[in-house]
């Protein structure tokens, strides 16, 4: 669902031949795709690693705060929509786990690190789902960042990475009509229900805005990824293209987003927005966000329970594989 | 919390769809409990799957069981969500084995298989009933439960004859479920009415193939059918556990807290 540009640094390529990285950059000046068996440059294999597997990490996290509301839905129709849903990000999480394995990151590996805390995920999910109006300004909100986050990632220059995105960016555009359809059957409902939508929009907005991850102003490292055309828009610019997208949304909604400085440029169009709290968005990624705790606890408690099953199911396949060579 | 319990005629016919919807959806709530905390991403999709199966069947059994219900005085129908969200624990009618909360996956596993094993015989045998809405909704279903019965039975063998640690964990499942097993075949007037009539089966007819069915993957499992006859029952009639009212208290919360809301 949802890569967030968290700006690591990659690692030098001092050591790579270079008649073998000018090559490789050809390639990629040319629109080629880079496939599991082609060389590449160690400093793009980690960087596609990291970033693959900070997207796969938040598609599983992000299972958990819209899991909360799957048994508490409020209709029949929106019980068997969210199951769905959050089924979808954990067939995210597996296409992109997948797609890690093909640069040598074992998923095991991976889920270790981001157990012990160790690996990034996109801070969004690091804040709670009160009310049911959650589950539609997520949908609305954190699926539609993520879907301007992931279009371009479709063009990526790395093949695997890039053929799962085309089949997760259909899936969250489903989800983000979805999201919209509940906030429009909120707003429209009684005062109470229009009330919890917009509440939903004044805590889901600005964090929804920091997914793009910091101003380009701060990013230095997003260079590299470029050259590489793994990273095709800066964070600001889409940034900006979901403001531009969501500000009529809400119009159209009959609710105001949270921001007094809001406004149109007359010259652009684009729609201006106030300051974002950036040191309320480096506390979340420092783990100090309100759910960081619970949900990193819920992983390892899922993970935990159930090694007796893979166990079982290890030692069971072993078995099989014995007796038929036997 | 303000209270807008529904009143449900139930002539045999509602009833019946009652019971079988009932079961879907009580089981596929339980099984969306696990969404985002299965022991891998495969079974987390696997088990998702299955919850969504069973709440696609009851949606379709509560739309049958509105059709056929007599309208109300005030010339109100229900629906499925007044099924499903305005009724009490005492007019549900589940089977007990549905209610039980999922305890470890070996459980929710041995539940499964242990239903499916019932219900897939169960909704083949109905794709010849007289009545072509319930043939039509027991194919579509069959489709469904042979997957789940499929699934379940590789997971029971797989588990059973895996570790000493996941063999004893799955025959304390077994031994905790098994009492549960015997209200399935149950049946009573109002059902032998329907099945006068051709438009539903005997349900105690499937329990010799059932038997044989879960006898076998048992034995490939290396686990021991429970001697214990004992069978507990009460759910079709509404006397449930203390399981589901809470259950019920969490899934009807918000459309009970806001009567006539639409969602």
């Amino acid at each position: 669902m949802y890569t967030q540009a968290l700006n690591d640094l990659p690692t030098p390529h001092n050591l790579e031949d270079a008649e073998k990285m000018a090559n490789f950059q050809t390639r990629i000046d040319s629109e080629d795709r880079i496939e599991a068996n082609d060389w590449m440059p160690e400093a793009y294999r980690r960087t596609l690693v990291r970033q693959i597997s900070q997207h796969a990490h938040s598609e599983i996290i992000g299972q958990l705060p819209e899991g909360a509301w799957i048994t508490r839905a409020p209709s029949l129709r929106r019980k068997a929509a969210l199951l769905a849903k959050v089924q979808d990000e954990c067939g995210h999480g597996l296409y992109l786990y997948a797609a890690a394995e093909t640069l040598n990151a074992s998923r095991e590996a991976l889920m270790d690190q981001l157990m012990e805390g160790k690996a990034k995920y996109s801070s969004i999910f690091n804040y709670p789902t009160m009310t049911w109006a959650d589950i539609g300004a997520i949908g609305w909100l954190v699926d539609g960042a993520a879907i301007m986050n992931q279009i371009p990632l479709c063009r990526c220059s790395y093949g695997p990475y890039a053929r799962a995105m085309i089949r997760v960016c259909k899936e969250e555009s489903f989800h983000q009509r979805q999201g919209f359809e509940i906030m429009m059957t909120l707003a429209k409902g009684s005062a109470r229900q229009k009330a919890m939508a917009q509440d939903a929009l004044n805590r889901w907005w600005w964090p929804s805005l920091m997914m793009f991850g910091p101003p380009d102003t701060d990013s230095q490292h997003s260079d590299q990824s470029t050259r590489w055309k793994i990273k095709r828009f800066s964070n600001d610019e889409l940034r900006q293209k979901f403001v531009d997208a969501t500000v009529p949304q809400a119009q159209f909604l009959g609710l105001t987003l949270p921001d007094p400085d809001l406004r149109q440029d007359e010259v652009t169009g684009n729609w201006m927005y106030g300051e974002i709290d950036w040191e309320e968005f480096k506390q979340v990624i420092a783990g100090n966000g309100p759910c960081n705790q619970d949900r990193l606890a819920s992983r390892r408690k899922a993970h935990e329970e159930g090694a007796w099953v893979r166990e079982a199911a290890a030692a069971y396949a072993a078995r099989q594989a014995s007796r038929h060579a036997a | 919390m303000v209270t807008n319990t529904i009143s449900v005629s139930e002539t045999p016919q509602v009833l019946y769809a009652l019971r079988r919807a009932d079961d879907a959806l009580i089981l596929g709530h339980r099984l969306s409990e696990c969404c985002g905390h299965a022991p891998t991403l495969e079974e987390d999709m696997a088990l998702a799957n299955i919850g969504l199966d069973l709440i696609g069947q009851a949606r379709a059994l509560y739309a049958l069981a509105a059709l056929r219900e007599p309208s109300l005085e005030d010339g109100r129908a229900n629906t499925e969500d007044t099924y499903a969200y305005l009724r009490d624990v005492g007019q549900y009618r589940n089977l007990l084995l549905c209610e039980l909360p999922n305890g470890d996956f070996g459980r929710i596993i041995m539940r499964q298989f242990l239903y499916s094993a019932f219900i897939d015989p169960y909704w083949r045998a109905m794709m010849k009933s007289s009545d072509a809405q319930l043939a039509a909704i027991a194919e579509k279903a069959e489709k469904e439960t042979a997957y789940h019965l499929r699934y379940t039975s590789e997971w029971v063998i797989r588990l059973g004859d895996g570790t000493p640690k996941s063999h004893d964990r799955m025959q304390a499942a077994l031994e905790f479920l098994w009492s549960y097993t015997g209200e399935m075949f149950d049946t009573d007037e109002a059902e032998a009415m329907l099945q006068a009539e051709g438009m539903i089966i005997d349900a105690s007819a499937i329990h010799d193939g059932w038997r044989t069915t879960v006898q076998t993957i048992l034995d490939r499992a290396t686990l021991t059918l429970p001697q214990s006859a004992w069978m507990q029952k009460g759910g079709r009639s509404g006397r449930h556990s203390e399981h589901l009212g809470f259950l019920l208290a969490e899934m009807q919360q918000l459309p009970r807290s806001e009567p006539g809301a639409v969602w």
